[in-house]
């Protein structure tokens, strides 16, 4: 068997099991499977034991290749999510200063959220959407969702979706139409916020479900941004926080805050410092920590285990990579 | 006349879009207006261009046999497979029952989430490949990645729980974020933002025509 | 005389404050035995008797809202004094013109002493009032609305402006900086001799673009994911120009991959422009230049798949990138290919840098025509950009010993947000 067959059987094996796996959930003959506190112990040392291996053999001369690699950040990011171990999550200022703006706005608030990402960031945007929404919904604040890029509504529905089973809301508890409504994507990026800032109504003038903007209740009476209370951006690249900030903060005085995935979150750091940007939710960690004050807990808390492996993992693989460049001659490291 | 025109035109918007930044009263606040509906619709309607460009490209390596026309057959299906399950599902397409929803939760969700998921390895390799100790900047770059990387997690707080409350790992980090790593992106974005501003300069002036397919 | 006055003063102040004391002290008493005895009486009196009508809001002041484009007017009000004490659910304001009947035209939460009403018309004068609205549950679940309602305001229209107030700074930052540019671009015009100094990802062009021609495979040229409107995209068309030129010149196959049609567009245009000027228009092919997808993550799984298949000697990565940076990046520093990239994307410049061979940092990639085509009005934009540089280095500098000093006013001129 060559190498090709090998690595073809093992991607079948995984997939065989995965998929049994699955069916086994959506059948309920078991609900998830979490490994004991024993059992995870010894996995984590024979993972630690195995790096030390490596570390050993990079010593030797021996050096790995990028997929030794690949390897142990797939098995850092899956085992935990089998494990059953809490950790603390910690606050950071930007974070507190989100939930501090939500205090202190007064319920019946408007609050303008615009979603702009798509499905592919959304395991670190959709975790902050539910739990922004579920506290203003908490607060009986009234929010205007749309987006700037095409994929941003859908994924505002279905945030509105999840935390609303998971708070257990009906329809009657929260009233689309007058307690949120979803305006839809429009085409022209920054345009889009340029021209809101004159009037909402000429770039939407229906909802994402084709219901005319002055038949719906909640923003009829709303001309531009100066009828909006608060405003919370998701952005995962452009347009997002930074032309929200540059366009709607700058010209119309928006109140701005925003979630970022955390490749994006150092870029909007100076406008925050400024005070341009009242607070951020950079990335799965401070997803998790809005999560913690909100009190509800979701995705972002469940994966943060994942998060911690995934970064020691990466650390441990930076010193291999050190050790081996200062024994092989400060050559490059890495077999292509 | 196949240069003149779009430069005037580039010239004529780019000017009250500035003017419109300072005026706001009549007309420059309409032509402001006029302006930008005009990008979205040219931007909406270019998706056609785009659409269609990828269509010919495509049947021209299924019908020629090109190299690697089995791709071209996928992209093909998935395309007419998506449009007809938007058309279908008539102006409430998006519904949560309609089969462009389906669609989407189950291939588009996961499929892009793959991709940008496949970050988390890259970044793991190139970290390997490229923290390296070779000089004291590099050293102190290294330095900086380590505690951030670990104080952005709750495990490095953890490791340094005994320490007092704002001597911790996640406030080492957030000093690092707040105030070199703030510093740092401000300096290159002043820069950019003088670049931004010299090359719109020139593209309104027409001094730059380059992208218009010729000479400066 | 004073003195007396004074005694008499004194005097009677202390009767004064005598038969207050005396007073409140039999106040208080009553009170206290009128409270126990009557106590269950109030407390019925108060369950039967429907709740007061809250407190309106007083002050009613209109004005038109500076520095707009008109048809908006400023409503400021002084709170209800229930508002203090969570008594207001909310304002309703209201507004009449020409003695018509008043009608609703927007609300604001508790607490809050200002509307804008962005719905005037220029032409006509408007009269404004303020409903204060208390929400309290009634006895069978049901909400007991009650309101009561400011004095009517003045008539006022609303106005547009000639100038908007609040960006003088920015005019005066952006009168020096075009000043600069200018200034330089009519001296680099009258023939002085300006200096540029090296960029390495520059001069790499030809580098690349010769190892392609020589290992016989394909350039690959990424424009990023932004569409025409951003400036990155125009900078990264002019370096495309240049690579085009080369390529046609060594014949050898340029390919772009885009994710805009309006940059297809362009693209296409540039490349047959470059490939006629170096006299060889019949090596441009239609399908050099192609359309792959607008989302983010399809177009970098396409460009994947095409590295890793076609594996390119040569690939650009030049304009405004994001998240998917390093996949690209990372991909074909594993297909071996020599990568040069340039955006100004501060957040992906560590990832460029990481994974390839020569990375344009921000200005450099708007440098690029300029550095590419020694063009003398272009290179007196360059300078000027760097004496506009130096201007906000001595803003920074006076700003930061101002905020040093306490002398907060000063660099408050330099804000743009109120």
């Amino acid at each position: 068997m060559n190498r090709r067959m090998i690595e073809m059987s093992i991607l079948a094996v995984i997939t065989i099991l995965s998929i049994i796996a699955y069916l086994g959930k959506i059948n309920g003959w078991h609900n998830g499977y979490t490994f004991s506190t024993g059992l995870s112990i010894t996995l984590i040392i024979l993972l630690a034991a195995s790096v030390i291996f490596i570390l050993v053999l990079t010593i030797k001369g021996k050096l790995i290749g990028r997929r030794i690699v690949f390897l142990y950040i797939g098995i850092a990011i899956t085992l935990p999510l089998f494990m059953d171990i809490s950790q603390e999550i910690v606050v950071s200022n930007d974070v507190k200063a989100v939930y501090a703006d939500l205090e202190g706005l007064p319920a019946g608030s408007k609050i303008l959220v615009s979603f702009d990402y798509d499905p592919a960031s959304a395991p670190e945007l959709q975790p902050m959407a539910e739990a922004f929404i579920g506290e203003c919904f908490k607060r009986d604040f009234k929010l205007i969702m749309m987006g700037l890029w095409p994929m941003g509504p859908q994924q505002a529905n279905m945030a509105v979706d999840t935390i609303m089973n998971r708070m257990g809301l009906t329809d009657q508890d929260i009233i689309y139409g007058e307690d949120w409504v979803n305006l839809g994507f429009q085409t022209g990026d920054v345009f889009v916020i340029q021209r809101m800032g004159g009037s909402f109504e000429s770039m939407f003038h229906t909802d994402i479900n084709g219901r005319p903007y002055q038949d719906i209740p909640l923003v009829k009476n709303i001309k531009n941004f100066s009828n909006i209370d608060y405003s919370f951006n998701l952005s995962a690249g452009f347009p997002g926080t930074v032309e929200w900030v540059q366009v709607g903060v700058d010209r119309y005085g928006l109140k701005l805050s925003c979630g970022n995935t955390a490749v994006q979150a150092p870029t909007v750091y100076p406008y925050l410092k400024a005070g341009q940007l009242s607070g951020l939710i950079g990335g799965m960690n401070d997803g998790a920590a809005f999560e913690k004050l909100t009190q509800l807990e979701g995705k972002a808390t469940k994966f943060m285990l994942s998060q911690s492996f995934s970064h020691l993992i990466i650390i441990a693989f930076i010193f291999i990579g050190n050790v081996a460049y200062f024994r092989t001659g400060r050559k490059s490291a890495l077999k292509k | 006349m196949r240069r003149e025109i779009p430069l005037l035109i580039t010239g004529i918007v780019g000017v009250v879009f500035v003017i419109s930044y300072f005026i706001p009263h009549f007309p420059f606040n309409m032509m402001d207006g006029w302006f930008s509906d005009w990008f979205s619709i040219i931007q909406a309607c270019a998706i056609v261009l785009g659409a269609l460009n990828l269509l010919l490209i495509s049947s021209q390596k299924i019908i020629r046999r090109k190299t690697d026309w089995g791709y071209s057959i996928v992209v093909m299906a998935t395309f007419f497979l998506m449009i007809i399950a938007g058309f279908s599902g008539g102006v409430e397409f998006r519904g949560p029952d309609t089969t462009f929803t389906w669609l989407y939760n189950f291939t588009f969700m996961p499929l892009s989430s793959t991709m940008y998921a496949i970050l988390a390895f890259f970044v793991a390799s190139a970290s390997y490949r490229a923290f390296r100790a070779r000089n004291a900047e590099a050293t102190l770059l290294l330095g900086a990645a380590f505690f951030v990387m670990i104080g952005r997690v709750p495990i490095g707080d953890l490791i340094t729980g005994f320490m007092p409350e704002g001597a911790r790992l996640s406030d080492l980090t957030g000093w690092i974020m707040d105030y070199p790593q703030t510093a740092g992106q401000r300096a290159i974005m002043i820069g950019i933002a003088l670049g931004l501003v010299s090359t719109s300069l020139r593209v309104i002036l027409g001094i730059e025509r380059s992208h218009l397919g010729g000479d400066s | 005389m004073r003195r007396i006055e004074i005694r008499n003063n004194s005097f009677l102040s202390r009767v004064n404050i005598t038969i207050l004391a005396f007073s409140l002290l039999l106040l208080t008493v009553a009170s206290v035995t009128a409270q126990d005895e009557i106590d269950p009486v109030t407390e019925l009196i108060d369950s039967v008797v429907t709740p007061a009508n809250p407190a309106p809001p007083t002050d009613i002041t209109v004005k038109d809202t500076p520095n707009d484009a008109g048809g908006s007017i400023t409503i400021r009000w002084a709170l209800s004094a229930d508002d203090a004490t969570n008594g207001i659910s909310k304002y309703r304001i209201m507004r009449q013109s020409n003695g018509s009947e008043f009608t609703q035209v927007g609300e604001a939460t508790a607490g809050a002493g200002e509307y804008l009403d962005g719905q005037a018309s220029d032409e006509h004068e408007f009269n404004y009032k303020v409903l204060a609205i208390s929400e309290i549950p009634g006895e069978s679940g049901e909400t007991i609305v009650l309101t009561s309602e400011s004095v009517v305001s003045e008539p006022i229209s609303s106005s547009a402006q000639w100038f908007d107030s609040r960006r003088v700074n920015v005019l005066v930052v952006t009168a020096i900086l075009v000043f600069f540019i200018l200034w330089f671009i009519q001296r680099a015009k009258s023939g002085e001799k300006l200096f540029i100094r090296k960029i390495a990802g520059l001069e790499a062009v030809d580098e690349a673009v010769g190892r392609a021609t020589e290992m016989g495979k394909k350039i690959f040229y990424v424009p990023g994911i932004n569409d025409m409107d951003n400036v990155q995209t125009i900078a990264s068309m002019t370096i495309l120009g240049r690579v085009a030129e080369l390529a046609g010149q060594y014949d050898t196959w340029l390919e772009v991959p885009v994710c805009r049609s309006l940059v297809m567009v362009t693209a296409k245009e540039v490349v047959k422009e470059a490939y006629t000027k170096v006299g060889r228009p019949d090596s441009y092919h239609e399908d050099q230049v192609h359309y792959l997808t607008d989302d983010q993550f399809g177009y970098a799984a396409a460009i994947d798949g095409m590295v890793v298949r076609e594996k390119p000697a040569t690939i650009f990565y030049m304009g405004a990138f994001f998240a998917e940076s390093l996949i690209l990046a990372e991909t074909g520093n594993a297909s071996g290919a020599i990568q040069i990239a340039g955006t100004a994307m501060p957040a992906q410049l560590p990832f460029f840098v990481t994974a390839c061979d020569y990375t344009l940092i921000g200005e450099e990639l708007f440098a690029a025509s300029a550095y590419l085509s020694k063009e003398p009005k272009l290179l007196g934009s360059l300078k000027g950009q760097d004496y506009g540089k130096g201007a906000i280095l001595i803003a920074i500098l006076i700003g930061v010993l101002l905020e040093t000093f306490g002398i907060w006013e000063l660099s408050q001129i330099f804000s743009v947000i109120e």
